[in-house]
């Protein structure tokens, strides 16, 4: 898993039905210390994460898969937690 | 997922069986401001919808493959959505 902060939403219309329905966020990496460690990616979230949040992403298909419950979802990563404090 | 732009397309001779019909494109990547980020590739278009100049979510890998039925065809990179707005916000940036 690797931590990231929301940095913002991508909106679709037309997208595979797995994600439809779900909350599309753009996730900043971060490394241990919390700062931006360059590169970002789309995670589908799963908890209800928003704004400037820290969070935690699960970045590896089948785990993602059985979190949306869908068995040939073509999803990677997905935000599986937000995070209080890292340290 | 990662966001792409679409900047091409490819039209195949001879292709491998389960990509037969399958829009080819190519994608450059983008960051999330929508600056080129990296070599384009060849992505297969599973929303079999979205052409030159189409802002896109792209998927790599076995996730790629899942994009397309039947799925475990010979494919790395697939796009997966079209994205019509991304919000960044802005004390984030």
């Amino acid at each position: 898993m690797i931590l990231g902060r929301v940095a913002g939403r991508v909106v679709q219309t037309i997208q595979h039905p797995a994600t439809m329905n779900r909350r599309l966020l753009i996730v900043d990496r971060l490394d241990p210390d919390g700062a931006p460690s360059g590169g970002y990616l789309v995670a589908v979230d799963s908890v209800g994460a928003g704004h400037g949040e820290t969070v935690l992403v699960l970045d590896e298909g089948n785990g993602a898969r059985q979190i949306l419950q869908w068995e040939n979802a073509p999803v990677r990563s997905v935000v599986v937690g937000i995070i209080d404090a890292s340290g | 997922m990662q966001l792409g732009k679409v900047i091409g397309t490819l039209v195949p001779a001879t292709i491998a069986d389960g990509l037969a019909g399958v829009p080819l494109l190519w994608v450059q990547p983008l960051d999330k401001r929508g600056a080129s980020a990296g070599m384009a590739f060849v992505a297969a278009d599973g929303t079999r919808m979205a052409g030159p100049g189409q802002i896109v979510t792209w998927e790599a890998s076995r996730e790629a493959a899942l994009t397309l039925e039947p799925s475990f065809v010979p494919v790395d990179h697939a796009i997966v959505g079209l994205v019509d707005d991304v919000q960044l916000d802005e004390e984030a940036r």
